[in-house]
């Protein structure tokens, strides 16, 4: 037992010095690996974090919100039907909600148009901090909006939506209810939707089965099924992106496996005289198998720490557009710190393991070189 | 199917896992087609550096396999969020009929080609390559096997899609529905518990005869396995509950995570550990009377009777641990 | 002694580029003699010593060392009797460049699993017995020819091997290197050690040191026996 050890440690010895004398072709290797493996830990790292930022923040919405349809389509709905929902058993509370898009053509950009409990004062808005950055536009300075019917309107800036908020809130506008209708052109009698509370978490498809019911032109939707879809498009975001990943990994495996196979001859006549003075075919691969693990582990740990850095400090701006998906507003904000074993076993087996299957074969072709090669 | 990273990159490596098995199927059929040590022809050389080849691709499938099996269930687990009804990876596996087809046939491999190893090891220690053919049948099959997980991870996979309603681990194992997990599950307890501690005493004890006096291989051997089928049973039926302090909450997987400080993993580890030392044991006794490999069988074996015994005993350790160190009680 | 017994060896059979270099051989070589194999380049001494040392297998015939059969040996026990038994010498010398000569002394032994600390010493007082030692941390790229000798004659003594083969030893060395060559093999010799030389060069196989002479041409014996 303890002359394995021995036996490992010398080889391992070996395989370090080994790799040191050529410093040029390892290094240019091992560059490659690591910004393989940063890419790819990048974005799984950033769409995990974006998934957690989504749950916790989803989690204090409303448990059903009741939408009115009108020819398949969405379309406001009367604020009297909150009154026969409030009274099906179970509901705890019914609150109407107002808001809406904007499309702002002169910046080519869509707000989101918000009346909340504690709304400013009319002829007052609260930006978001995405909008105030496009628009330029500060506390106490005047921003203008054209209305449904071509009338400009224009309102004073009360203050900033905070910077933690960015996620959700950076294209955010919050604004009274009067200035709201004026704006949007939407009825004194009708809302945007219902937010329902309910009491029991397992009567949810109950209840939402009652409101069908009482007014068929309504579609209630669940919380969880929204962090559903929510976790569903971050997945297929990020495995898009994988997939398209690992084509760019196959190129790097086809490079590695170039490497591998084109073994200069000087270093196929070094592995001869080790096979010459005494080394079996066993010794040698596993001198190439530590060489593969130590250039893997490498290339892993600095990429992944290096995709950390980005993805946590630098706010991941390599990727930023693909994911996120908004067109001109950007939240610049900083992602909890968040990952755990799964997706480092992810990154390594899109990444270590392909480079190492494919190091297999040319590994033992020349683990199994003739020793009398060197008498020839 | 549901374009999870997790999902992508464990189709990715069974494939890879799948070529490479099927190459080292296929040399060992040449292996043993045209296999003649004493002809030194240059086919023969050949020949035998392909099983350099051979071994080096098992070692890297048991590798794989091992890390395949964490991270599916890591993937099932993250997963679990997408269907209704699931709260952990027990309810994204009983998801369509292949969820948890796929983990057994992935523990299968892993236990076969760690078995192949060790009938590897042997072999190599005799100069006339003694277990060459035995090896190449166990290659014959492990192939298909690695197949049928293959393509039953892949079919569950591309059948699951969100929103679709599954049950999680409180009612799978509820009295309701009778299946063979709330069979294992609903155990009574306290009884399952005296059965795990006596299959691994009289493993134990098998093991011990064996060392000391070289007999009872296969009784050790077919103990082992037992108690691989008897620990698993009362991880899901008793333990898990010591663990979780929860006179119903059954789940297996539930202990990999964190809140329990990752404690699953030295348990399921030790499990496997022991089977197969103790399977192998059995594995090799069979050829003890291999000329070539003289006193060294019996080393190798009294080597992995060794391993077993104390991968057993940490195995017992960790069972007990939560069931002493905590005031939570079943009775 | 080391028998070999109808040795033929074909390179590339049944291709456009077929060798026969050895034809039908067979030689005894007892321990604790010296032999020497005398012939011109492409006689097929390199392959037997190849052969013989244990690197190659015949194409046809058996090798016997002392009573045990090699030939059909598995790669693995032929390696490790081969660690055990022979110390080979190439012609080239053959050390790895960018190491030490420690370190090249010492590869060898890497496989067997020897605590570090008893190989390194090992290996610098097998250094010290060719006037080496002060030359342990030096780069093998930066020796003379005598020195990347010993350093190589070093190398193939680190196992203590029973039999020491070299290869045309003196093809790159001046006449007073060779002579230096040649008495290192009599002190080797001194101690007991079988030695097989393969050289063209009289001053190795016109020596006094030589207890048998085979001579080889086109990969037959043409003449061998003890020296009168």
């Amino acid at each position: 037992m303890a002359a394995n050890l021995e036996r490992q440690r010398h080889i391992v010895d070996f395989t370090v010095a080994s790799l040191l004398r050529r410093k040029g072709k390892n290094g240019a290797l091992l560059a490659v690996y690591t910004v393989i493996v940063f890419l790819l830990a990048s974005v799984i790292f950033f769409t995990h974090a974006l998934k957690q930022e989504a749950a916790r923040v989803l989690k204090d919405g409303p448990e059903i919100i009741v939408q009115r349809t009108l020819m398949g389509r969405y379309s406001p709905i009367p604020r009297s039907y909150a009154d026969d929902i409030r009274e099906i058993g179970g509901v705890q509370s019914v609150r109407p909600r107002l808001w809406g898009y904007y499309y702002d053509g002169s910046f080519l950009a869509n707000y989101t148009l918000m009346v909340p409990d504690e709304a400013p004062p009319p002829g007052e808005i609260v930006l978001g901090s995405g909008i105030s950055r496009l628009r330029e536009a500060f506390p106490g300075d005047i921003v203008g909006f054209t209305g449904f019917d071509g009338r400009p309107q224009s309102y004073r800036v009360q203050g900033l939506l905070p910077e933690e908020s960015q996620l959700v809130a950076a294209d955010l506008i919050l604004l009274a209810e009067s200035d709201y209708r004026q704006l949007s052109g939407i009825p004194a009698d009708q809302a945007t939707d219902l937010v329902l509370t309910v009491r029991n978490r397992k009567e949810l498809a109950t209840i939402a089965e009652k409101i069908v019911k009482l007014h068929p032109d309504t579609r209630p939707i669940i919380r969880s099924e929204i962090l559903r879809t929510y976790d569903a498009l971050f997945s297929w975001r990020s495995g898009v992106v994988t997939v398209l990943f690992t084509i760019a990994a196959l190129a790097f495996v086809i490079f590695a496996w170039d490497k591998a196979t084109g073994l200069s001859a000087e270093e196929r006549k070094e592995i001869g005289v080790l096979k010459a003075v005494g080394w079996e075919s066993s010794d040698v691969l596993l001198l190439k198998f530590w060489e593969g693990l130590l250039v893997s582990l490498t290339a892993f740990l600095l990429g992944t720490a290096l995709a950390y850095l980005h993805v946590f400090a630098g706010t991941f701006w390599l990727f930023a557009p693909v994911l996120k998906g908004w067109s001109t507003l950007y939240p610049e904000f900083r992602l909890t710190p968040f990952i755990h074993f799964g997706q480092l076993e992810v990154i390594f087996l899109l990444t270590v393991v392909p480079y190492i299957v494919t190091t297999i074969v040319p590994s033992w072709r020349v683990a199994t070189i003739d020793p009398d090669m060197v008498l020839r | 199917m549901i374009l999870h990273p997790g999902v992508l990159s464990l189709l990715v490596s069974s494939l890879l896992t799948l070529v490479m098995t099927f190459a080292a199927a296929g040399f060992g059929v040449r292996i043993l087609r045209h296999w003649d040590l004493a002809s030194g022809s240059e086919r023969q050389l050949q020949l035998e550096r392909r099983t350099y080849l051979v071994s080096t691709i098992v070692s890297y499938t048991l590798g794989l396999q091992l890390i395949s099996i964490f991270l599916f269930l890591h993937t099932v687990d993250d997963l679990s969020s997408l269907f209704v009804g699931a709260m952990c990876a027990v309810g994204s596996l009983s998801v369509g009929s292949f969820g948890y087809p796929t983990l057994l046939l992935k523990i299968a491999t892993f236990l076969l080609a760690a078995l192949w190893l060790i009938l590897n090891h042997a072999d190599s220690r005799g100069y006339d390559y003694p277990l060459i053919r035995w090896k190449q049948w166990l290659l014959l099959l492990l192939a298909p096997v690695i197949l049928a997980e293959f393509i039953s991870q892949a079919v569950y996979f591309l059948a699951l899609h969100p929103d679709i309603i599954t049950s999680c681990c409180g009612s799978l194992f509820s009295v309701k529905d009778r299946t063979m997990a709330t069979e294992v599950a609903n155990a009574p307890p306290l009884p399952m518990l005296a059965l795990f501690y006596t299959t691994a005493g009289l493993t134990i004890a098998a093991g011990l005869r064996f060392r000391r006096r070289g007999r009872g291989a296969y009784l050790f051997a077919l103990l082992s396995a037992v108690q691989l089928a008897v620990a698993i049973a009362s991880v899901v039926s008793v333990i898990s509950l010591y663990i979780y302090q929860m006179p119903s909450h059954h789940c297996p997987f539930c202990i990999l995570q964190k809140e329990y400080l990752f404690i699953g993993y030295p348990i399921y580890l030790t499990i496997m550990t022991t089977a197969v030392c103790g399977i192998g044991v059995g594995m090799l006794h069979r050829f003890r009377r291999a000329e070539s490999l003289g006193e060294e069988l019996p080393r190798i074996q009294r080597r992995l009777a060794t391993v077993a015994l104390w991968s057993l005993a940490l195995q017992l350790v960790l069972a007990t641990l939560p069931i002493v160190s905590t005031d939570f009680t079943l009775r | 002694m080391i028998r070999a017994q109808g040795i033929s060896k074909t390179f590339n059979a049944g291709r456009p580029n077929e060798f026969r270099a050895l034809q039908d051989v067979s030689v005894e070589l007892p321990f604790g003699r010296t032999t020497i194999l005398k012939g011109p380049s492409g006689s097929g001494k390199t392959t037997l010593l190849g052969i013989i040392g244990c690197m190659a297998r015949p194409t046809t015939g058996r090798i016997y060392l002392g009573e045990r059969e090699i030939t059909s040996l598995p790669e693995r026990f032929l390696t490790g009797i081969r660690r055990q038994t022979f110390g080979f010498i190439f012609q080239q010398f053959n050390l790895i460049k960018g190491l030490t000569v420690l370190e090249n002394v010492m590869i060898p032994a890497y496989p067997l699993g020897e605590k570090h600390g008893l190989l390194r010493q090992r290996a610098l007082d097998t250094l010290e017995l060719f006037d080496l030692g002060r030359k342990a941390g030096a780069k093998v790229d930066w020796l003379s020819g005598g020195e990347a000798q010993r350093v190589a004659i070093a190398r193939a003594l680190i196992n203590d091997p029973l039999v020491v083969i070299a290869d045309e030893p003196t093809a790159h060395l001046d006449s007073r290197l060779s002579t230096e060559f040649m008495a290192i093999m009599r002190r080797l010799k001194g101690e007991g050690k079988t030695i097989i030389l393969a050289s063209h060069d009289p001053i190795v196989y016109d020596s006094d040191l030589g207890d048998l002479l085979i001579e080889m041409r086109d990969g037959r014996i043409v003449r061998g026996g003890e020296r009168p």
